[in-house]
């Protein structure tokens, strides 16, 4: 029965989503103020009833409910109830449900913080939301219903949940990617909003920055989380496989990064609107392209979801629409903007021109990478192929390294028109990089690397002109303190998303060189020595779990005869699905990781094993977390306050009146 | 028109498009030239026992594990095992390492490696899928064409 509520809760959110699509529609172009009043309760109805219907999910997986197909194909009365919680999102339908809730909760988020919106515009990018909300519930409702039933033959227990799945990312990766891409349809929809008005002005710019800003650091949060449980869960000791479906999240990732930039420069400067536009569109095109990827089974992926022809036809067809009609709105609409300002080639505007060049360039790269396979098989008749990471590397890192330069001297550079002196007297900080990376590598490392030196060089030249920024807003002024507390909470965000990128460039390229890693085969006694670590296999064990059952391994770890740490490694045997998992276990540390996972039995009491010793892997995901502090950061900035604050004490006034 | 002539602003309007295209066109020429010395084809046993498959190039090869044919070496992670098209076509693949959780006898694995001129396939990478129910696109095409012929064949001797 609750099932069925929520299936019906599914339909009545369908209506809604119809209704917030073409009411307000309607009272914007026939000018009548109650119907596009009716945007904020009608966002506010879609989003009580699609959380209903996930409840309803929540509700069949708290009870056992195997007479629904996606809970008997995902979950198990043996099953950890945080993991039976987990598993609403741990296939197709479930995710998709949770992805369209996030798109209610962001529908309702816009309709209350946009009260200082005008009625018309708040209509406007409400209905919009609306319209895209449709899509994703008929897509759920007419090709993945997670409420369908296998009634009346229905398993006795249900198959599990995918092993790999059960686990605290899992937890929280999927639903802070979604927040990412879901919430670029929130600058979407405000670039749609006004191009159909043809009034793009600095406001639309300043209304649609803070939003653009929380998507893009949910999204960055998915990501690194999503890389951070690669690394532990999967066994390999990897954190980026340029596989098809990281691409898809790391292509809109790429674009709102753009977005982001170009966003600040149209809002201060009033430059770059076209242009910034169609980066907000094709930020939520990339988003719906990520979701063609990862679900409709076209490429071969490590984390495909399972495959249906059905479901990649409704989403391409959906993708040609959004992007198609967005485009085609573009082309009629974009030549009636104007920017305001002119700048020369040395300003602060040409950098964050150069930055988006390159992140286009670097998105574009790594789209022809990724559909590369498809391309090919179109042209040489069925002949299939990968795409290496050799080639992403190859073509991502030059543009990256060029990208970092030009952040590097950004905070130098000033709008409009910079003294040519300033970037001359570059050579300074360059060279002190240089030459205090050069030594610590020398003195530190194992072995000397040329690029090492240049790459962290470049970190450390980023992070001296941050800290020369910010000394500079402060150095001739009487009162430190209060003038440091006085910058804008923008500026802090940009410092904090700044230093991230250096921290995990830091880490990812330190990590790439300096790792080093053994498989080799180990019976009780042996030892092994890595990096300066002696790992001795100490025994076996079996261990039972929840679910499961495992051998477990005893490793102790020595440092010059001294006990370090033990670490426990397992192979997992799920009993419901007769899966088998690697466990790793991993003694983490700021600048370095020990990571032992399990392979396979050998024979007798003998096992593969992996040992890896990896430098400043943890810089990568805690730079990342920097990022995304930054983009949070943002939004608490006074202006976006004020905006709303005098807009009040207008409306105030205007009734007072 | 000429150039000096023009005005300031259309001048460097050209400038910034003539700069535009040509780092565009550059770096599509770059990915490209990265591109095709990084594709991995993809050879299905069949076509690898028929001698289509070059030697000694990265290529990549899948079909399902034959059941009894994993050999472990008692020294190191060597093993050997033979991937099938169920077809009776069979390459054996060799690989030291550590295989993915997922390798099983009678499931579907694809390896990336060289062929060398006894017809082993070296791997320096094998693929198992996370999901069970996910079959590799290579894979279930090469099966679902054998199926294929073999109901043609069924057919013809019917016939």
């Amino acid at each position: 029965m609750i099932v069925e509520l929520g299936h019906f809760s599914l339909i009545l959110a369908l209506g809604l989503a119809f209704s917030l699509a073409l009411l307000p529609t309607i009272g914007v172009y026939q000018r009548q103020p109650r119907l596009m009043e009716m945007a904020g309760s009608l966002s506010a109805g879609l989003f009580v009833f699609l959380l209903l219907s996930f409840v309803c999910l929540a509700y069949a997986f708290w009870t056992d409910d195997f007479s629904v197909a996606y809970v008997a194909r995902n979950s198990n009365s043996a099953l950890p109830l945080q993991y039976k919680m987990s598993a609403i999102w741990g296939a197709h339908e479930g995710s998709f449900l949770l992805w369209t809730l996030i798109m209610g909760g962001w529908t309702l988020a816009v309709s209350i913080f946009s009260q200082g919106l005008t009625l018309d515009m708040r209509a406007r990018v409400l209905a919009i939301l609306g319209a895209l909300t449709i899509g994703f519930i008929l897509f759920m409702l007419l090709t993945s219903n997670p409420f369908d039933r296998t009634l009346p033959v229905f398993p006795a227990d249900g198959a599990d949940l995918n092993p790999l799945l059960q686990d605290f990312g899992l937890i929280v990766h999927p639903p802070m990617l979604y927040m990412g891409y879901v919430g670029m349809a929130v600058p979407f929809a405000f670039a749609i909003a006004t191009l159909t008005t043809g009034r793009l002005d600095a406001a639309w710019a300043r209304w649609s920055r803070p939003w653009t800003n929380v998507a893009w650091a949910f999204l960055t949060v998915g990501i690194t989380l999503g890389s951070w449980w690669a690394y532990y869960e999967l066994g390999w000791g990897g954190w980026w496989f340029w596989d098809a479906v990281e691409n898809a999240s790391f292509m809109p990732w790429l674009i709102g990064t753009a977005l982001v930039h170009s966003l600040a420069v149209t809002e201060k400067r009033g430059v770059f609107k076209s242009w910034t536009v169609l980066l907000a569109i094709f930020a939520f095109s990339f988003s719906l392209l990520g979701a063609f990827i990862v679900r409709s089974g076209v490429l071969t992926s490590v984390h495909a979801f399972a495959v249906d022809p059905e479901r990649g036809m409704f989403i391409l067809g959906f993708l040609i629409l959004v992007i198609g009609g967005s485009l085609m709105l573009y082309a009629v609409k974009v030549s009636g903007i104007k920017s305001e300002a002119g700048f020369d080639w040395t300003s602060r505007e040409t950098l964050v021109l150069v930055n988006n060049l390159l992140l286009v360039t670097a998105t574009g790269a790594v789209l022809l990478g990724t559909l590369y396979p498809l391309i090919y098989e179109a042209m040489t008749d069925g002949k299939k192929i990968s795409v290496g990471p050799p080639y992403f590397n190859a073509v991502f890192v030059p543009l990256m390294l060029l990208l970092f330069a030009a952040m590097a001297v950004s905070p130098t550079s000033r709008w409009k028109k910079t003294p040519l002196i300033f970037f001359t007297q570059q050579w300074k900080p360059v060279l002190a990089s240089l030459l205090i990376v050069g030594a610590l590598v020398w003195f530190l490392g194992s072995s000397f690397s040329g690029v090492v030196v240049l790459v962290d060089a470049v970190a450390l030249w980023i992070v001296i002109n941050l800290a020369r920024d910010w000394w500079s807003k402060v150095a001739n002024k009487a009162q430190k303190l209060p003038s440091l507390l006085r910058q804008t909470m923008s500026y802090y965000g940009m410092l904090l998303g700044h230093l991230g990128i250096a921290v995990a460039l830091i880490g990812v390229c330190t990590t790439v060189y300096y790792t080093e890693e053994k498989d080799l085969r180990m019976a009780p006694g042996d030892v092994v020595s890595l990096a300066g670590y002696e790992f001795r296999f100490n025994e076996m064990r079996k261990v039972q779990g929840p679910n499961y059952v495992a051998d477990q391994a005893e490793i102790e770890v020595l440092k010059d005869g001294v006990r370090q740490t033990l670490l426990f490694p397992e192979k997992r045997f799920y009993e419901a699905a007769r899966n088998m998992m690697t466990e790793a276990d991993i003694d983490p540390t700021l600048f370095r990781d020990l990571y032992v996972a399990l392979g396979e039995p050998i024979d007798g009491t003998a096992w593969a094993v992996r040992v890896h010793y990896k430098p400043f892997v943890r810089w990568i995901w805690f730079g990342g977390l920097l990022i995304a502090l930054g983009g949070f950061t943002t939004v608490l900035d006074r202006r976006y306050r004020a905006v709303k604050q005098a807009r009040q004490a207008s409306l105030t006034a205007g009734v007072t009146v | 028109m000429k150039f000096g002539k023009m005005k300031p602003q259309r001048r460097n309007r050209l400038m910034i498009v003539g700069l535009l295209v040509g780092s565009v066109g550059s770096a599509v020429g770059l990915a490209l030239m990265a591109l095709n010395e990084n594709i991995n084809l993809f050879y299905s046993p069949a076509q690898i026992v028929q001698g289509e498959a070059p030697i000694n190039t990265t290529i990549r090869a899948g079909g399902m594990v034959l059941d009894n044919s994993v050999e472990r070496s008692k020294t190191d992670l060597r093993v050997n095992f033979v991937v099938s098209d169920m077809q009776g076509a069979n390459v054996t693949i060799s690989y030291v390492g550590i295989l993915p959780d997922l390798f099983r006898e009678g499931q579907g694995v694809i390896a990336r490696g060289k062929l060398n001129d006894q017809g082993v396939f070296i791997a320096e990478e094998v693929l198992a899928k996370h999901d069970e129910n996910y079959m590799p696109p290579e894979i279930a095409q090469t099966l679902a064409e054998n199926q294929k012929k073999r109901t043609a064949n069924f057919q013809g001797t019917q016939l």
